[in-house]
């Protein structure tokens, strides 16, 4: 059976390994090396940059002699819903407050799941922003502000 | 008669009413992560690692560690009731525990894992205060080129025992080394990888890097999964074990502590190769091997007992050393050093009140436990129906918050979130996080103890070579790299996870 290369594990595997290690040869290539007495800021990150670089190549060949599929297909939606909520709920803190943000996040992270039911949703980000609140704010005493216009 | 002075101080900082209850609410924060499956000790702690930040060190560490060995007893729990292991570690429990469940034994079963795991508790935690001064005497000894081959040594021993490919566990490994020197360079000021991005001169929190790289992977591939979860929900029976199963369980008890406790020390092993070298074991040495699988007690009380030992004992390097042997006390070591506490071995001498505070409510969490799970076992029971489209988000939110409150800055966050993205392929691609975690933290101590290591041997490599200890590390850690290339033990290693599930 053929394995086209796109969904080939540890071709990918190593493709990732390579490009972050060419990513961090090219961004440390400004530091100094230095000598082997005295190293530079540049000596530790070469010498990792290049060890990755080499496992990633050896892990892609492995992977194109012996191929094998990525298990499971990818499941970018509930990545993508996952990540969004995290990045709304930062983005959102110093501009609405607390609740607002975190009852956000609830309704693009659940969106990740099979399903979807909004009353289940809206009564669970409810009593979590309190049960936030009661924790976060009178039990650490973080200093945020609740709902900005509110409080 | 030191020990028995400092353990009474120990107790006399655990039993404060502030001690006791941290103490407390990890345990039962334990007990409930273990017992429900998709969330492991690893992301549990990474999510309430920021939040523990604004307690004082010593409630803290103690939180946390509640936190681990609870799961170790939450998780065995799930393993006999559901046939489903909440815990890694408790893979091996499933085996024979859920056969005596479905024989109507459950409760057996459940008190000869709670005793087990209370015995190697005990056990475990005499052997932190027995050899940690040892240890902690002998380590003022290590120089830069000895913590340096420590250090290599313990990241080729987690990328060995890690599950698996061999190059890309090591390859994690180094990726990890990478992404902890991010930051600014101690020893010229430079700021290195920041790609222009002020906030990333202070370097990554490590907390954002265990729930990019745990939380978000685990999270979203459980979603991915369609919920099938099926709650054995039988009666459990009477708790009381009979008098035969417990002269049944003695000797394997026994031995499962002391295994455990043996690999709970070593770097790379954890409570899981613990538990399943346990029960190899037993299997080996029983004089009907072939009840195995069938309901045998042995196969319950020396594999949990053995986790719990394996968990107590791995806070020995951690502490005495300062060299995490695991994932998790990775975690543990960083939350050290976020609350201002140098890891190694002047923790002893400096801080004398967090070590045996520790050790002492170890000890009282274990006694906690074992009164948290057996009466209330049905209380953890019936927490196995809560949905995980409700807890997830719930996840989420303390991620997010516990995140943003380290420096209230939202660019946490985004980092988080690109770290996220890069361990969900990671994952799926099947290159573990774990070893990525131990390379983080250890980068840039193994880049400074590299530099000063060189810088006093004037250059000369050969200092890792010609100094006794940090010989014995180095040959150790090529002994283990070779054994490993060789196809035999190859096989052997790949058939061993196989048969662990």
């Amino acid at each position: 059976m053929k394995i086209p290369l796109e969904s080939n594990k540890d071709f990918l595997a190593g493709m990732v390994f390579i490009v972050i290690a060419v990513t961090a040869l090219i961004a440390s290539k400004d530091f100094a090396m230095g000598t082997t007495l005295r190293m530079g800021p540049g000596y530790f990150p070469r010498v990792l940059g290049i060890i990755l670089l080499l496992f990633g190549i050896v892990i892609a060949l492995r992977g194109l002699r012996l191929p094998q599929r990525v298990e499971g297909g990818w499941g970018w939606k509930p990545l993508l819903f996952v990540l969004a909520s995290m990045v709304a709920f930062a983005f959102l803190m110093e501009r609405v407050g607390l609740v607002p943000s975190i009852i956000v996040m609830f309704f693009i992270a659940a969106a990740a799941g099979h399903e979807f039911r909004w009353l289940e949703v809206t009564v669970l980000a409810v009593l979590m922003s309190a049960f936030a609140v009661g924790v976060f704010i009178y039990g650490l005493g973080l200093p945020y502000r609740l709902i900005v216009g509110l409080d | 008669m030191e020990i028995l002075s400092n353990l009474i101080m120990g107790f006399g900082v655990a039993v404060s009413l502030q001690n006791v209850l941290y103490c407390l609410l990890g345990c039962v924060l334990g007990t409930l992560i273990g017992v429900l499956p998709g969330i492991g000790p690893l992301v549990t702690i990474s999510m309430l690692l920021p939040i523990t930040f604004n307690l004082p060190p010593i409630p803290a560490l103690i939180m946390l560690a509640g936190i681990y060995y609870g799961s170790q007893y939450g998780g065995s729990t799930t393993a006999i009731l559901v046939n489903l292991p909440g815990e890694t570690s408790s893979v091996v429990t499933c085996l024979d525990g859920y056969q005596m469940a479905r024989q109507g034994r459950a409760g057996p079963a459940l008190a000869i894992a709670a005793i087990g795991s209370f015995v190697a508790g005990c056990f475990g935690v005499l052997l932190i205060a027995l050899f940690g001064p040892i240890i902690a005497e002998w380590a003022f000894e290590f120089g830069a080129a000895e913590y340096f081959a420590l250090m290599f040594f313990a990241l080729v021993c987690a990328s060995v025992l890690a599950h698996g490919e061999l190059v890309k566990a090591l390859g994690m490994v180094v990726l990890g080394l990478l992404i902890g020197l991010v930051g600014t360079d101690v020893n010229s000021g430079l700021a290195r990888f920041s790609f222009g991005l002020p906030q990333l001169t202070d370097g990554i929190g490590f907390t954002v890097i265990a729930v990019g790289m745990f939380a978000v992977s685990e999270i979203v591939m459980n979603v991915e999964k369609k919920e099938a979860r099926e709650v054995f929900t039988s009666k459990v029976g009477s708790l009381m074990p009979s008098l035969q199963d417990l002269r049944q369980s003695a000797a394997p008890i026994l031995r499962g502590t002391l295994l455990g406790a043996f690999f709970g020390t070593l770097p790379g092993t954890g409570p899981s190769i613990s538990a399943f070298s346990a029960y190899m074991l037993e299997k080996k040495i029983a004089k009907d091997p072939s009840k195995f699988g069938k309901g045998a007690i042995q196969g319950v009380a020396s594999p949990e007992a053995a986790n719990n030992a394996a968990t107590q004992t791995s806070f020995i390097p951690t502490l005495t050393l300062g060299i995490p042997g695991s994932a998790t006390m990775a975690l543990m070591l960083g939350a050290l050093t976020i609350q201002g506490i140098a890891p190694g071995p002047q923790v002893m001498t400096s801080k004398p009140d967090l070590f045996w505070g520790l050790i002492a409510s170890m000890w009282i969490g274990n006694l906690m436990l074992l009164v948290l799970n057996l009466p209330m076992v049905g209380v953890w029971v019936k927490l196995l129906k809560v949905p995980y489209r409700w807890l997830f988000p719930s996840i989420i939110m303390f991620c997010c918050v516990g995140n943003y409150s380290l420096n209230n800055s939202p660019m946490d966050l985004y980092v988080c979130a690109v770290v996220g993205f890069l361990g969900y392929i990671l994952v799926k691609l099947e290159c573990e996080p774990a070893p990525l975690m131990l390379g983080f933290v250890l980068g840039p101590l193994m880049e400074e103890n590299l530099r000063r290591a060189l810088l006093i041997s004037r250059g000369d490599p050969t200092v890792f070579f010609t100094r006794p200890i940090s010989l014995t590390f180095m040959v150790l850690a090529c002994v283990v790299l070779i054994m490993m290339v060789t196809p035999a033990m190859r096989r052997k290693r790949t058939q061993v996870y196989q048969e662990a599930g």
